[in-house]
């Protein structure tokens, strides 16, 4: 689903990602791990061009989003992200956050078809082949009525409907980032990228937020998730990347990985990790 | 104090029976008209311009486009408004041949004006706002813009609101100077209403009241606003 092929990434003099290769198949739960300011959170960035990658290609689903010139708005709808922070919009109340994105992204949609079908008979004017007006079954207030009703839906899954018209700062750190997967869930993506997503978090609600993660992955989420609960990680993962000054130095399985590393330094870290 | 009572006697007369009363009124609304439209104008070209300087520059475009707001900002700011008045009435409709009134030429300087003071306002509210609300809105596939206008914004303008305020009191308060052009404010109709009655005091006075009225309602406004759109900000 994601390619990633020589993926380098420099900010100014400091080259940060040294050629990445790694491939995320459909339904993967990747779990990176590796020492402080490795390159960790930038690898996952460049995933979804947060970071403007510097060199190589980041191939998802056939397209190289890599590439200045793709429109990246439009993958982005198709990748969540999770930060450590959360990143709620401070000024939408729960509800409105995990609303906004879908119904915004389907308005334009339909407006753009709208504005198309419109000017239709002119550009047909300049057509060999004239194109028929496309069929537009929905409206503004449906797209609305839907993505309510599918706010809602998530929000019960987590237990918190009664906080769909709060605002995040009523809520503690394990709600804030339910809402904040839930809020990448609205939109319906292949694939879900956490940064580190219970480093913030008070230890007691730790276990809330990983279960939620936990629950994804059992229907087929397809995940990368930098973090440092190797707990986790062993226990969910498929597949566990070591990233060392910008390299992965070594990658597995959970077995295989912290059953048997051969990197020395690797080694060293779980040594101190563990 | 026999004086006084004359006085204020001498102004009502004028106040009332000279149709003094018909010029405050139209005095009050252009200053109003002046200084609300220039801080709507002001607004807009504020948002605009602090949203280019805030684009990230490593295209050459964004590069262009924030050189062009920069010499704006510091060209309105650099000079006095009462200058900005003259230059455009005298000197640039002229050489353009195009008639305005002096109402509307104080309009669109104000507003001008008050975009490259906004700006300024604007682009510190933006700095203000946690990056991560960017990040949160990009990474659901909005556009830098559309992250911008629905999510960064609206807390920016939250948090510069008291300082908006006082931009809107500078201007109401600058407005006494728009009769450079012949724009008819608050202070020529009291000046009309002193050299009717060859008696200053009075409607200076009551002038100065005026002005002081409009800004503690502006204050109490902001007060207000400020208070409704708290409700995102804290447990409550
Ligand atoms: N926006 C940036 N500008 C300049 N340098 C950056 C930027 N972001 C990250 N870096 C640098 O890149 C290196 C890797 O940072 P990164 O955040 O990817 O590390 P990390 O592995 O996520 O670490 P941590 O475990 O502390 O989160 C660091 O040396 C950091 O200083
Ligand atoms: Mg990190």
């Amino acid at each position: 689903m994601i390619d990633v092929i020589n993926l380098e990434k420099q900010f100014g003099e400091n080259k940060v990602l040294n050629g990445i290769n790694v491939t995320i198949e459909k339904g993967d739960i990747m779990v990176v791990i590796g020492p402080s300011g490795s390159g960790k959170s930038t690898f996952l960035r460049c995933l979804n061009c947060m970071e403007d990658p510097t060199g190589g290609q980041i191939i998802f689903n056939g397209v190289d989003i890599a590439d200045p010139k793709v429109d990246i708005n439009i993958h982005r709808r198709h990748m969540g992200m999770v930060f450590q922070h959360f990143n709620l919009f401070n000024n939408k109340t729960v509800l409105q956050n995990i609303m906004l994105a879908p119904v915004y992204v389907q308005c334009q949609d339909l407006r753009r078809a709208k504005r198309q079908n419109f000017f239709l008979p002119f550009t047909n004017l300049f057509r060999k082949e004239k194109r028929e007006k496309a069929a537009i079954a929905t409206t503004a207030a449906k797209i609305t009525a839907q993505a309510r009703e599918n706010a809602l839906s998530l929000l019960r899954r987590i237990g918190m409907e009664d906080k769909a018209n709060v605002y995040p700062s009523t809520l503690s750190g394990g709600q804030k980032q339910r809402i904040a997967i839930v809020r990448s869930l609205a939109m319906n993506p292949d694939v879900i990228l956490f940064d580190e997503p219970t480093s913030a978090l008070d230890p007691e609600m730790v276990g809330e937020v990983l279960d939620l993660m936990k629950a994804l992955a059992a229907e087929g989420m397809t995940m990368v998730i930098v973090t440092h609960e190797m707990g986790f990680a062993r226990e969910v993962a498929n597949k566990v990347l070591f990233i060392d000054e910008g390299q992965i130095l070594e990658s597995g399985t959970p077995e295989e990985f912290f059953g048997n590393p051969k990197n020395p330094r690797l080694r060293d870290f779980l040594s101190k990790v563990l | 104090m026999g004086n006084l009572s004359q006085k204020i006697d001498k102004f009502i007369e004028s106040f009332i029976d000279y149709n003094g009363y018909v010029k405050v009124v139209e005095g009050l609304k252009n200053t109003l008209l002046i200084a609300v439209l220039g801080l709507v104008i002001g607004i807009v070209i504020g948002t605009l311009i602090a949203t280019v300087r805030v684009i990230p520059k490593y295209k050459r475009l964004p590069k262009v486009l924030n050189g062009i707001c920069s010499f704006y900002v510091a060209l309105f700011r650099g000079t006095p408004m009462v200058v900005q008045l003259l230059v455009v009435y005298y000197v640039l409709l002229p050489i353009l041949d195009v008639h305005f009134t002096g109402l509307q030429v104080s309009i669109l300087v104000f507003g001008l004006n008050s975009g490259a003071y906004i700006s300024e306002i604007m682009r510190g509210g933006i700095l203000s706002v946690d990056p991560g609300q960017m990040e949160g809105g990009r990474a659901v596939g909005l556009s830098f813009g559309t992250a911008m206008r629905k999510i960064v914004i609206p807390q920016a303008v939250k948090n510069i609101l008291p300082t908006m305020g006082n931009e809107f009191i500078t201007l109401i308060k600058e407005t006494s100077v728009v009769s450079f052009v012949g724009a008819a404010d608050l202070y020529v109709a009291f000046n009309y209403i002193g050299s009717s009655s060859y008696e200053f005091m009075v409607p200076y006075l009551v002038m100065a009241m005026i002005y002081i009225a409009l800004v503690l309602i502006i204050s109490l406004g902001i007060k207000l606003m400020e208070r409704s759109l708290g409700k995102s900000d804290r447990r409550h």
